[in-house]
């Protein structure tokens, strides 16, 4: 599916100032535009308020001017706006008092679907984000990281809201299970063509996932890219995150074997 | 004599007096925990609450117990009857322990699972009582459980001012310098107050989220 440009942008930051409570600015007038389908990333370093971004789309956050339009719309229910969009977080956030069945059907019993429904999409889910059914029934604490954050994934995922915001949702993960839901994130975003924004600050996930990448630095937006045109940017920031990220792999395969 | 045949003795009147202190400590506990657990939660919404309510609630608690009954003694309709009045200091009492807890427990949720939850369109009262106070709930039990034992010994005091109880007995015991009375009063209050104790201790961990 090819995105067209000329097409309403499905989230749109227009001119965002973000200041702290205490005066602190953390977004200095920030332009994006996010498009159907496409899975951007926004790349960062700690503290250069990509996490803010994130929650200023489904109004965690409500910025101090400018404006973030979602769908077009402009103020609104902020309840019915953010159940129409997934929301992954890093340290997963899972109820640890309701079993995975419950967490994940959380947002459909809300909305007062029928328990029949409910049954049905819990499977469908569990099975989608390739979990046991048997683990319906589990507590969190029972799982292990990887599958706590599937079904964290599997929860965002329920009420099947076209847009999904993930704030580093792989990052606390060790490197094999994240790379293993990196591929699955992959072949689920063939399926689903949901429009996703994505936070990360490591390139090499940017780079895998991302149809564009939006650089953020100190609270500015730098460039928006693909991973390919990021890889060869002559920008100075682009160029230090692809030489930090290089480096790391060249000193690693230049250890040799030991 | 001996003791355990004293309690034989009078064992109608040690259950009535009993009763009488379960009522006691029943209905101010009621009352702490109605009063109680809302005010702790406005505490937690409002933050600028949050000192007078437990400032007030903490002063209530430095003032001696029988001062208090005196205190209260002018107060019309609550004043008229002995048990009202025992009953509103206990409450003013068992405050301090229920708001403390309710705010702390409360405040004590994870921030991770309070902000996915509102992340996903949860709303304030949705979040309250299917997330914040499921997951608070044993720390305001044992919140309740201290207010429910320091209420049973506070109120064998309230029999000072004819409201009952088993510190009638306590009383009487002093006054006539009998032991087997005395024991006869403070043995069924250490028996409730430990009772008390070990089936909320119980309830706490039964409920509290793995």
């Amino acid at each position: 599916m090819q995105t067209d440009s000329t097409e309403v942008p499905v989230i749109e930051f227009r001119d965002i100032v973000y200041k702290l409570p205490d005066g602190r600015e953390l977004l200095h007038g920030l332009d994006l535009q996010v498009q159907r389908g496409e899975t951007l990333i926004l790349l960062g370093r700690s503290g250069s308020g990509k996490t803010t971004m994130l929650k200023l789309i489904n109004r965690l956050l409500t910025p101090s001017s400018g404006s973030v339009r979602v769908n077009g719309g402009g103020e609104g229910d902020v309840i019915r706006l953010r159940r129409s969009i997934g929301y992954v977080i890093q340290n997963i956030g899972l109820f640890p008092h309701l079993t995975v069945e419950r967490n994940i059907s959380l947002v459909p019993r809300l909305e007062r679907w029928p328990a029949d429904r409910i049954r049905v999409r819990v499977e469908e889910l569990l099975n989608l984000v390739g979990l046991d059914r048997a683990t319906a029934l589990r507590y969190p604490h029972q799982l292990s990281g990887g599958q706590q954050q599937r079904v964290g994934v599997a929860r965002a995922l329920a009420a099947d809201p076209a847009i999904l915001l993930m704030d580093e949702p792989f990052g606390a993960l060790d490197a094999i299970t994240r790379d293993e839901l990196q591929r699955e994130f992959l072949s689920l975003q063939e399926r689903l063509h949901k429009t996703i924004v994505f936070v990360t600050h490591d390139l090499r996930e940017a780079i895998r996932l991302g149809s564009r990448i939006a650089l953020i630095e100190a609270g500015r937006l730098v460039t928006v890219l693909s991973p390919r045109e990021f890889l060869q940017s002559k920008d100075p920031i682009a160029a230090a995150y692809v030489r930090a990220f290089g480096e790391g792999l060249e000193s690693a395969a230049s250890r040799g074997p030991s | 004599m001996n003791v355990a045949h004293f309690f034989l003795q009078h064992h109608e009147e040690i259950l009535e007096l009993t009763l009488e202190h379960l009522w006691l400590v029943g209905i101010s506990t009621l009352l702490a925990v109605v009063i109680g657990i809302p005010l702790g939660i406005v505490s937690t919404r409002w933050p600028a609450w949050n000192k007078p309510v437990l400032g007030s609630a903490n002063v209530i608690q430095t003032i001696p117990s029988l001062a208090l009954f005196g205190f209260l003694l002018p107060v019309p309709w609550i004043g008229a009857r002995a048990d009202r009045l025992a009953i509103l200091a206990l409450t003013l009492y068992a405050l301090l322990p229920v708001i403390r807890n309710t705010y702390t427990g409360i405040r004590g949720v994870d921030p991770a699972v309070v902000e996915a939850g509102r992340g996903m369109g949860m709303t304030g009262s949705q979040l309250l009582f299917q997330v914040e106070l499921p997951l608070a709930v044993s720390v305001i039990l044992a919140g309740v459980r201290v207010a429910v034992v320091v209420s049973v010994g506070l109120a064998t005091i309230a029999a000072a001012i004819g409201a009952g109880g088993l510190g009638e007995l306590i009383f009487r015991g002093l006054a006539m310098v009998n032991n087997q009375l005395i024991l006869a009063g403070a043995v069924p209050a250490a028996v409730l107050a430990l009772l008390a104790d070990f089936g909320l201790g119980w309830l706490e961990r039964a409920l509290r989220p793995q």
